[in-house]
């Protein structure tokens, strides 16, 4: 029994459904999806770490071979993201509980004067998807309140969003603030979003540059590698 | 289920429904005064023998007439023209039922090429920095041969937005003579497509070979009657005013036998008619009904498609030129007056002035395939592969031309917005405005898989890299191996057996090598 709970958990992963209500890409599958069958694997006693590891985990991994062989494209990606990303909201208290520790704690914006959030919004739905737990903090947010963030909600990893030419000034204010307050060597920062690049993450001190979310996982995940 | 084709849903017209008729009546006074010169002897006697009033021309080399030919004799004809006509195919699924009154348009091969284009990509070192190399495709011309002919048809069997097949290239090799070439290319032709297959005739002798060809093919003559996989193209008249000797012949003979003919005429503006708009479109409006008229004196009922390959002469050559704007408007007006008698037409578009696969040769050949597509023509001739005007072919561009008729056939999709669409609609705007990150993503996939969007540019490279020409190379050679349906063993071994003068390397069962 739990052994099929985790089987459809995974197939429900690769088909993209969050729910029952959602259609996967086979439109045979129906039933409980990936927030049902997680809810049902808890209630079977199955530990959250199998259900990460060979539901979760698994049926991302199958997903990410699709995406690389352009069988899945980004729409299929984020949508077994967003289903993961659920799935996690859902085991997150038990994992604290039961001090698990997730793969690690990731905040997002778009700077100060900058509205664009499409790119944003993606990178965070990819990397909840990958097992980190992300605050999405916005966009337009003032360089004083990412500082407050940092202090308090203490993230691994900060990531900065910029689409403008001119906004794009305010991530090098951002580090300039966490330095300010000591909190530079406590985060990592991340930067992205079509007007920066790796000569100007290096210009103004940040750690990586992501061209995409994908970046972002893999940059994350050697982080995590490192740490360990 | 015959193929679909476009249906135009309200086809692009230039000339207001005044201009086509003082066409018309223009044209009707060019067929009294001047009239025609008619060089073949039947046609006069027919045309005499109908009312049509004649005199002899002299002194004249060869012996001709001046035909003048009375409106009513033109508007009887146009009464007794079919309005639909059927042109069948070896799989019937992909025979095409063109209507004069209905814009539906289908996308065709052609035409004859003195040469075909090789392409190969040698490697070239970049001086300043010898580690840089990069693939230029080399393109080389050479005679076509009957084997670049199965080639070619192969392709086209397995291009998608294609739908009928007109011979691209003259074969030219050394065992074909202009009595075996009939038999050769049309069995080539059929041999390696399922599609209609139209061509012109080079000999007169050959017509009974090839019809009994594809009557062996079909199962005889009812069965050709119902499904006539073959059809013809005349040019009969020349431009101005002058029905051809040997042409005429072989189109009468052609009529009497009932199969589906096209009245071709290819006026060039400034040369062989008028340099202005009006006058080349009252003259070739004249030539073809003069030919249409013809063919239903020969015999009533003819299955007739109204052609119309007109051009504008090049300034600097006085040769063709069918990148040049007027081309394609010409072409639109020609649509507008077949569909004015209800009669299907055979109109041109994709041919281009350029000599090689390129920039050019992309604007020249998309700016008329997408203005004349929505205009509505039935059969659009739209030279898939076509390059030098009509005078090479090259099977790498005929691929590529497919991914852009993909595009055109996706654009003329009628729009999709009805209760149920927009039912749908608000409730996904509901759910979206609802959530934090405001994206519609989660909705794509569904519509992604069921064929609703578009495809990208299939032959688009990485990063920066244009690798157009090395991408279609590599679809092109998928396509030849993928395997065509040929005429099965038996009838083949009939083919070989009855119809004289077939090259016995045609013969994909190795009888008789
Ligand atoms: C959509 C768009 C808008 C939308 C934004 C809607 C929204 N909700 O975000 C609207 C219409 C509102 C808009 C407004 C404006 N825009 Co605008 N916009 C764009 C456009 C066309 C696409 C951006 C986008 O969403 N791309 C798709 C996403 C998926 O890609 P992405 O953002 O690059 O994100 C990916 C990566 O970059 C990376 N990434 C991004 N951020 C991060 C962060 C981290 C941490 C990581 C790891 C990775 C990462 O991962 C993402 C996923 O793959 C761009 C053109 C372009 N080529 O980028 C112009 C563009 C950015 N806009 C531009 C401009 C000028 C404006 C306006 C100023 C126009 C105006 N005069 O009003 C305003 C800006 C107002 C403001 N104060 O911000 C210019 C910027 C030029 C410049 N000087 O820098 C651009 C480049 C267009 C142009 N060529 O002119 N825009």
């Amino acid at each position: 029994m739990s052994e099929d709970i985790i089987t459809l958990l995974k197939e429900n992963v690769i088909q993209g459904r969050k729910t029952q209500d959602d259609e996967g890409i086979d439109e045979e599958l129906t039933g409980p999806g990936v927030v049902e069958l997680t809810q049902s694997a808890l209630d079977h006693d199955i530990s959250p770490a199998v259900i990460i590891k060979q539901g979760l985990t698994a049926g991302m991994q199958v997903v990410g071979e699709k995406f690389s062989t352009k069988e899945y494209f980004i729409p299929d990606m984020l949508a077994s993201a967003e289903a993961v990303g659920a799935a996690m909201d859902i085991l997150k208290p038990l994992l604290e509980a039961s001090n698990v520790e997730t793969k690690g704690k990731f905040a997002i914006v778009t700077v100060k004067g900058d509205i664009h959030d499409i790119g944003k919004n993606i990178v965070a739905i990819l990397l909840k998807g990958a097992g980190y737990e992300v605050n999405d903090l916005g966009a337009d947010v003032p360089t004083e309140k990412i500082v407050e963030i940092v202090r308090e909600y203490k993230p691994d990893y900060l990531g900065l969003s910029a689409l403008l030419t001119t906004t794009m000034v305010a991530m090098g204010e951002v580090i300039e603030a966490l330095k300010e307050n000591g909190l530079r060597d406590k985060v990592k920062v991340l930067i992205g979003g079509a007007a920066v690049s790796n000569e100007y993450a290096k210009e103004i001190g940040a750690d990586a540059y992501c061209v995409d979310g994908f970046e972002a996982i893999r940059v994350l995940d050697a982080c995590q590698e490192a740490k360990a | 289920m015959p193929r679909e084709g476009i249906l135009i849903d309200t086809p692009f017209e230039r000339m207001t429904k005044e201009q086509v008729e003082k066409i018309h009546q223009a044209s009707m006074e060019i067929l009294i005064d001047p009239g025609l010169i008619c060089f073949n002897q039947r046609a006069t006697e027919m045309f005499n023998s109908n009312g049509a009033q004649v005199t002899p021309v002299s002194p004249s080399d060869h012996p001709c007439w001046l035909v003048k030919i009375p409106e009513k004799l033109v508007l009887d004809a146009l009464d007794n023209a079919p309005k639909t006509v059927k042109l069948g195919a070896r799989n019937p699924h992909n025979s095409l039922i063109m209507k004069g009154e209905e814009p539906r348009v289908f996308f065709i091969t052609g035409s004859e090429t003195n040469i075909w284009l090789d392409v190969e990509f040698p490697t070239y070192v970049k001086k300043s920095d010898p580690d840089t190399e990069i693939m230029v495709p080399e393109f080389k011309p050479r005679r076509g041969t009957v084997a670049d002919l199965c080639q070619s048809a192969h392709v086209c069997e397995h291009l998608e937005t294609l739908d009928g097949y007109i011979r691209t290239v003259n074969i030219q090799d050394k065992d074909i003579t202009e009595d075996n070439k009939d038999v050769n290319k049309f069995f080539a032709s059929l041999n390696n497509t399922t599609k209609h297959v139209m061509s012109g005739l080079t000999s007169l002798s050959q017509l009974d070979n090839v019809v009994n060809m594809a009557k062996l093919i079909v199962g005889g003559e009812e069965e050709l009657k119902a499904n006539p996989i073959i059809s013809f193209i005349t040019c009969l008249v020349k431009s101005p005013l002058q029905f051809v000797d040997d042409t005429t012949e072989t189109f009468i003979e052609i009529c009497r036998r009932a199969l589906p003919i096209v009245v071709s005429s290819s006026p060039q503006a400034g040369s062989t008619a008028p340099i202005k708009e009006a006058g080349i479109m009252a003259q070739i409006n004249a030539e073809v009904l003069a030919g249409i008229t013809l063919s239903q004196l020969v015999n009533k009922g003819t299955p007739v498609i109204y052609g119309s390959v007109p051009v504008r002469a090049r300034m600097d050559t006085l040769g063709d030129s069918y990148g040049a704007v007027e081309t394609s408007q010409y072409n639109i007006d020609c649509v507008q007056m077949a569909r004015f008698y209800k009669l299907p037409n055979y109109s041109t578009s994709g041919v281009c002035d350029t000599k090689t696969p390129g920039t050019q040769a992309s604007v020249e050949r998309l700016f008329s395939d997408i203005l004349i597509t929505l205009s509505g023509p039935q059969y659009l001739h739209c030279a898939y592969g076509l390059l030098d005007c009509n005078s090479v072919f090259c099977l790498l561009q005929a691929v590529l031309d497919d991914a852009h008729f993909q595009m055109i056939r996706f654009f003329l999709k009628p729009p999709r917005i009805n209760e149920t669409e927009i039912a749908e609609t608000l409730k996904q705007i509901r759910e979206v405005a609802a959530t934090p990150q405001k994206l519609y993503i989660s909705y794509i996939r569904r519509v992604m898989r069921s064929g609703e969007l578009s495809a990208p540019y299939p032959f688009e490279g990485d990063g920066e890299a244009d690798n157009v020409f090395a991408l279609a190379y590599q679809k092109m050679q998928q396509l030849l191996s993928k395997p065509v349906e040929h005429i099965d063993q038996a009838t083949t071994s009939k083919i070989f057996r009855e119809i004289p003068g077939i090259l016995p390397r045609l013969n994909v069962y190795e009888e008789g090598r």
